[in-house]
């Protein structure tokens, strides 16, 4: 299916980024109404405004997608203990780049979100756990919150109000595993960021110096501004329901126009995104596979299909390029939405060599503190490497599934799927291909002469 | 230890922020190899002791993050992104040409001591892939081809870097990590 006529972006976070004049000073934020819905929430009472969250349905935008409304309602008011906010700017998701914009673009919507937070779940001091490469977005960020202390929105009694509460900025060092909630978790604290067991370490039980902790993402914050300035029941109109507000899709590799673009949750399909914003394939070529939510989420292959009933018991046949831009219709796919960071690749694209990229990328970031993560993520490397060099075995196809079924689901956090997801998937989709390339190897020809290596 | 009075200022405020002052242990690493180069045994010993915790608590921190070194590395600090994104737009060729073009293989140092080139993991800017961080700033679209523009930029900088250092007097007192 291609689409003509481009569908129209629904800009809510993404509002102000790449705007021509759109500074990061505090007075151009104040300029665009900046920190007025602080002002305005510091007047309500912190549980309203948690119910408005929970109203809004809205959906964390980490990865994991949970309702933020519910993970704060997890929380342990009880215990006597501080609540820590913490801002998950950890962002190393291969394909995904989208709060990068946010840093570096609109620093002020994030300081704006995670004080609004703070204050709904009575938190005395937040964090930011940047990613260490984000060298400059750290002094962005640092720069923002002196200007926003100086004018009354962080720091002693904001906005004129009795509460107070700071943010502090911890920069980590590379390491994939912290983007991990409870990885962050032992990383904030100074420690290496192996990963807790949850239970108990539910972070909102026990988290951040075994107190109870919200863990965010930096998009999900700035939808709680949005939420509280709209009302949670306003809030839940924009998407559909079960998936309100819009995602932001970070589309990279293969197509004409790679980039963000930020769309209303179900208003549109893949085919609206490839072909009518981003201009589809690079010339000549034709798209072969797309990862749609970050590297982890499971791949799909164009020219398959996928049929089943919508919940309402509508049946659906779709194409990749059919399926609607929201959680549940990507979830029916058997994939996920993810972090909406989708890599396109095309055909010149050899399957094997991306699955070894990916299967490098994974093996390099586990934490190695469980064996079947340690072990299998650096045995499918060493595998797919092999099977690149030209000194596999046909049998190695199904063992690399094998060893993705024995990782997933036997880990301590989710690493184990990110690890076998990719292979669970493309191997049964691109086997012919897999098994087709070693036959190709052993008789000394090269499968694939167009693309780029990979590996 | 010859950390300069405005790191060492520093490194006070950023334990000042946190409830718990091994929170500061990743801080203040960035804070020392920012100035540094490098985080050496005796600065681990130095953190430890600021902070009030054994070394081997540095030392495992030094050792799981990628970003620590315990080795001194080139005058500029070419980290090309090896992930699938940049990887799809030519990333692995872009590489061979800041490799050939700097006289420097990926992993190592060049023997003159000017550059070290690495690869790393996915940085986040998948969009305008290939992406190409020198030092702490981002180059955007690297493609193969424009690789050869970016060495001369990096050639020019290690110049730079090296005519700053023979400005800057170096600290004469030895180190000290009581």
């Amino acid at each position: 299916m291609i689409q003509k006529k481009p569908p129209e972006e629904f800009r809510l976070i993404y509002k102000n980024v790449d705007v021509d004049g759109y500074t990061i000073d505090i007075d151009c934020y104040r300029k665009h109404d900046g920190y007025k819905i602080l002002e305005k929430a510091i007047k309500e009472k912190p549980e309203d405004l948690r119910q408005e969250v929970l109203n809004s349905g809205v959906r964390g935008r980490g990865g994991a997608g949970f309702p933020t409304g519910m993970k704060w309602k997890f929380v342990d008011r009880k215990s006597g203990k501080p609540i820590y906010v913490v801002c998950n700017a950890d962002e190393s998701e291969p394909g995904t780049y989208k709060d990068r914009q946010i840093i570096y673009k609109d620093p002020h919507q994030l300081i704006e979100g995670i004080m609004i937070s703070a204050f709904a779940n009575n938190a005395a001091q937040a964090f930011i756990y940047i990613r260490g490469e984000f060298i400059n977005g750290a002094r962005i960020l640092e720069r923002a919150i002196d200007e926003a202390r100086k004018a009354g929105f962080v720091g002693k009694n904001i906005c004129g109000s009795e509460y107070s509460c700071e943010i502090a900025i911890c920069r980590g060092a590379g390491a994939y595993i912290c983007g991990e909630e409870t990885g962050l978790i032992e990383s904030l604290e100074g420690k290496r960021g192996y990963p807790r067991i949850k239970p108990p370490y539910f972070p909102a039980v026990l988290g951040l110096y075994q107190c109870p902790t919200i863990v965010n993402n930096v998009e999900t914050f700035c939808h709680v501004k949005h939420v509280i300035d709209r009302g949670g029941e306003e809030y839940a109109k924009i998407g559909i329901k079960g998936d309100s507000g819009t995602h932001i899709w970070g589309v990279s590799g293969h197509v004409q126009r790679p980039g963000y673009y930020e769309l209303e949750a179900g208003s549109c399909t893949f085919g609206d995104l490839l072909y009518g914003l981003c201009g589809g394939p690079l010339p000549g070529r034709k798209f072969k596979a797309l990862i749609p939510g970050g590297s982890s989420t499971k791949i799909l292959r164009f020219g398959e299909r996928f049929e089943g009933k919508l919940p309402d018991g509508t049946p659906f046949d779709w194409a990749v390029e059919d399926i609607p831009l929201d959680a549940n219709s990507i979830g029916l796919c058997g994939t996920f939405l993810g972090t909406g960071g989708s890599i396109v690749m095309d055909d010149s694209t050899d399957m094997l060599e991306a699955l070894a990229n990916l299967n490098a990328f994974y093996g390099h970031e586990s934490c190695g503190q469980c064996t079947p993560c340690r072990e299998g993520s650096l045995w499918l490397q060493k595998m797919t490497g092999r099977m690149c060099s030209g000194s596999a075995r046909e049998e190695d196809v199904p063992l690399l599934k094998d060893i993705a079924d024995q990782v997933a689901g036997r880990t301590i956090c989710a690493h184990g799927e990110a690890v076998a997801w990719p292979v669970q998937s493309a191997v049964p989709k691109f086997k012919d291909e897999y098994l087709e390339k070693i036959k190709n190897q052993a008789s000394g020809q090269r499968f694939n002469p167009a693309g780029y290596p990979l590996i | 230890m010859n950390l300069s009075a405005e790191t060492l200022e520093k490194i006070d405020a950023t334990i000042a922020q946190f409830p718990q002052k091994r929170s500061a242990t990743l801080p203040i690493l960035h804070l020392i190899q920012e100035e540094l180069g490098h985080l050496s045994l005796e600065t681990q010993e130095w953190v430890a002791e600021k902070l009030g915790v054994q070394p081997i608590q540095i030392r495992e921190v030094v050792t799981f993050y990628p970003m620590y070194r315990e080795e001194p590395i080139g005058k500029v600090h070419v980290k090309v992104c090896r992930t699938l994104s940049c990887a799809l737009s030519g990333a692995y060729k872009t590489c061979e040409k800041l490799e050939e073009k700097l006289n420097c293989k990926r992993g190592k140092t060049s023997a003159d001591g000017n550059y070290t080139i690495e690869f790393v993991e996915c940085i986040a800017c998948c969009g305008s892939a290939p992406v190409v961080q020198v030092d702490d700033k981002l180059y955007e679209n690297v493609k193969p081809e424009g690789a050869e523009e970016l060495a001369e930029e990096i050639k020019k900088m290690a110049a730079a870097e090296a005519t700053n250092a023979a400005e800057t007097p170096q600290p004469q007192t030895p180190a000290y990590f009581g």
